[in-house]
């Protein structure tokens, strides 16, 4: 079955902008879900540099695609979507 | 639980500030502040016009340098009040500031019946309305708001629940009713009321409620480029005082934690988790005696939002009250002691710890964890790359342990003589100010130590915080595993 990697961005940035809150994401996964997401906290994904003033943490990469603006709300929508 | 739109610009904005003061240019840069978040053509986020936006946006930057939106003219540039911040001696001892931009001036706290009222026979809205409040025009029932008391009675009776309440959400978040409408509709926080929990900056949903920010007294030490020509001292040793709920609220662990705050600019770091070994021995100590000599129970004393309760809304619990020193207290004078001409910045998870270091010789200046946060971001700080440094003095579990509800209580439980049974206020709410009353009034309550926290789940839950209370905890457990218990010469050598 396919599986799908969420690495939430635990930049200062991403942290401190909101995904310090995304770290809950684990414990509220619904269980239609349960085996199929691997949740990782990972070091900065280098979003805010690049993206520079137009930056909008938290920053959330799933499988290939980084989705910004992260949250709990929008990450559960994408994974939904990808299952 | 996501992070606020409200609260996400509010760090935004102290975000811009930092780099302002920083820029080389502070003065300039922070009246272009609004105009570089909302430049001309983008579309409008959250209110009726670009021109609003912006204003809201001066508004919060007047918070962020420190002062009260309340007194603001309209007329002075942002770069007279930076120059104002620059040469500020002592801020405000009122922390709170409210702007009316932002301040909706929702709809005042009312019962009102709903379209859905059936003009049923039985009347119980009528019936259970002790004011006389409730009329019948035309079979359906109406209400008198000249006698309406907001008792909510005939809410709950009606069986078509077509009786509403409006709610305005800082006043329904404030325990002790200081925050209210003015007569043109506004917010206005009564200080002679106000405990300074900060529970209505998180509540109010427009963000209109702001703290004072001290950030510009403290970064005016920070080798900045600006002089003494400006109004700054810089150069100056600064040591940072962070609170033990500060675990989990940054990525990384302490000892990075430790390094990234050096690297903002501070000379030193300290746990103020050494200053609660202290509190502890001197607490147990005080428990012990006060138990023999026959008191009924005794409370806690830490939190800076119940003292400020007990003095301005309970003056009768204050015998009850142990006369132990904060954490904060004790870890600011011995850092003085060994270091007189230091300049001690206390790291705080809430407001109510401003009004403490106000009247503290010893503590010279308070940032929360939003502002230590914005000031992370502002000069790229990368936590979890920062190496780890050790602090001089390692506190103890316990110590490490006190920002969580119960853990002042089992701290002091592990050094009393006397069996303790705990009774805990997790939060100050009007049910748990009832059972507080109760207690002064009877002289007894269900327990021996009774210990206070003004905010839910701890100080892991003040206004400040940055993280969820849960994964707060989770952090504070795992530093609390790696600690030491608490001993007769823990915390010596500071």
């Amino acid at each position: 079955m396919k599986t799908i990697e969420v690495k939430i961005c635990l930049g200062t940035s991403c942290y401190i902008m909101g995904s310090s809150y995304l770290q809950e994401l684990a414990d509220i996964m619904p269980s239609k879900f349960s085996g199929r997401v691997n949740i990782i906290g990972h070091n900065c994904l280098g979003q805010c540099m690049s993206q520079g003033e137009k930056s909008n943490p938290p920053y959330v990469q799933i499988d290939d695609e980084i989705l910004d603006g992260a949250t709990i709300e929008k990450v559960l929508e994408y994974i939904e979507k990808k299952l | 639980m996501s992070v606020k739109q409200s609260i996400y610009l509010k760090k935004e904005v102290l975000i811009r500030i930092i780099r302002a003061f920083f820029s080389g240019d502070f003065l300039k840069n922070i009246r272009l502040i609004p105009f570089d978040m909302r430049p001309r053509g983008m579309e409008v986020s959250y209110r009726c016009c670009i021109y609003k936006e912006r204003a809201v946006l001066r508004e919060r930057i007047i918070a962020g340098l420190g002062f009260a939106i309340e007194d603001d003219d309209e007329a002075e540039d942002l770069s007279d009040y930076a120059k104002k911040a620059l040469s500020r001696v002592k801020p405000s001892a009122k922390p709170l500031t409210i702007a009316a931009t932002a301040c909706k001036g929702c709809v005042k706290n009312r019962v009102y019946v709903t379209d859905i009222c059936q003009g049923c026979v039985a009347r119980m809205c009528g019936q259970v309305c002790k004011f006389g409040a409730v009329n019948f025009i035309n079979g359906k029932s109406v209400i008198d708001a000249a006698k309406c008391k907001n008792c909510k009675m005939c809410v709950a009776v009606c069986p078509y629940k077509a009786i509403a309440q409006t709610i305005v959400p800082c006043e329904e978040a404030c325990p002790v009713d200081a925050i209210k409408k003015n007569e043109a509709g506004f917010a206005q926080i009564d200080y002679e009321r106000c405990i300074l929990c900060g529970k209505c900056i998180a509540g109010c949903p427009f963000g209109a409620v702001h703290e004072k920010s001290w950030l510009i007294d403290v970064l005016k030490h920070f080798n900045s480029g600006l002089t003494e020509k400006d109004g700054v001292a810089n150069g100056k040793n600064i040591i940072a005082l962070i609170a033990p709920s500060i675990a989990g609220q940054f990525p990384g662990n302490i000892y990075q934690l430790k390094s990234a705050i050096i690297q903002t600019g501070f000379s030193d770091v300290y746990e103020v988790a050494c200053g609660a070994d202290i509190t502890i021995k001197n607490e147990a100590v005080e428990f012990d005696e006060r138990m023999e000599k026959g008191a009924p129970f005794m409370t806690t004393s830490c939190c800076a939002g119940y003292k400020q309760f007990a003095g301005k809304h309970l003056p009768e619990i204050a015998k009850f009250m142990s006369h132990t020193q904060t954490p904060l207290y004790y870890i600011a004078q011995k850092v003085k002691e060994a270091h007189p001409d230091a300049i001690t910045v206390f790291i705080s998870p809430c407001a109510a710890k401003k009004i403490e270091a106000f009247y503290n010789a010893n503590v010279d200046y308070v940032i929360n964890y939003e502002e230590l946060g914005a000031l992370f971001i502002a000069k790229n700080i990368e936590i979890l790359n920062c190496k780890e440094t050790k602090y001089d003095v390692e506190s103890s579990k316990q110590g490490r342990n006190f920002a969580v509800s119960s853990g002042v209580a089992a701290a002091v439980a592990s050094l009393a003589k006397t069996p303790i049974k705990p009774y805990i206020i997790n939060g100050l709410n009007r049910e748990t100010i009832n059972s507080l009353k109760k207690a002064a009034k009877e002289q007894k309550i269900d327990g021996n130590l009774v210990e206070v926290m003004c905010c839910e789940n701890g100080c892991i839950g003040g206004n400040a915080a940055i993280c969820a209370p849960k994964v707060a905890q989770k952090a504070i457990k795992a530093l609390v595993e790696i600690s030491q218990d608490i001993k007769d010469d823990t915390g010596s050598g500071i």
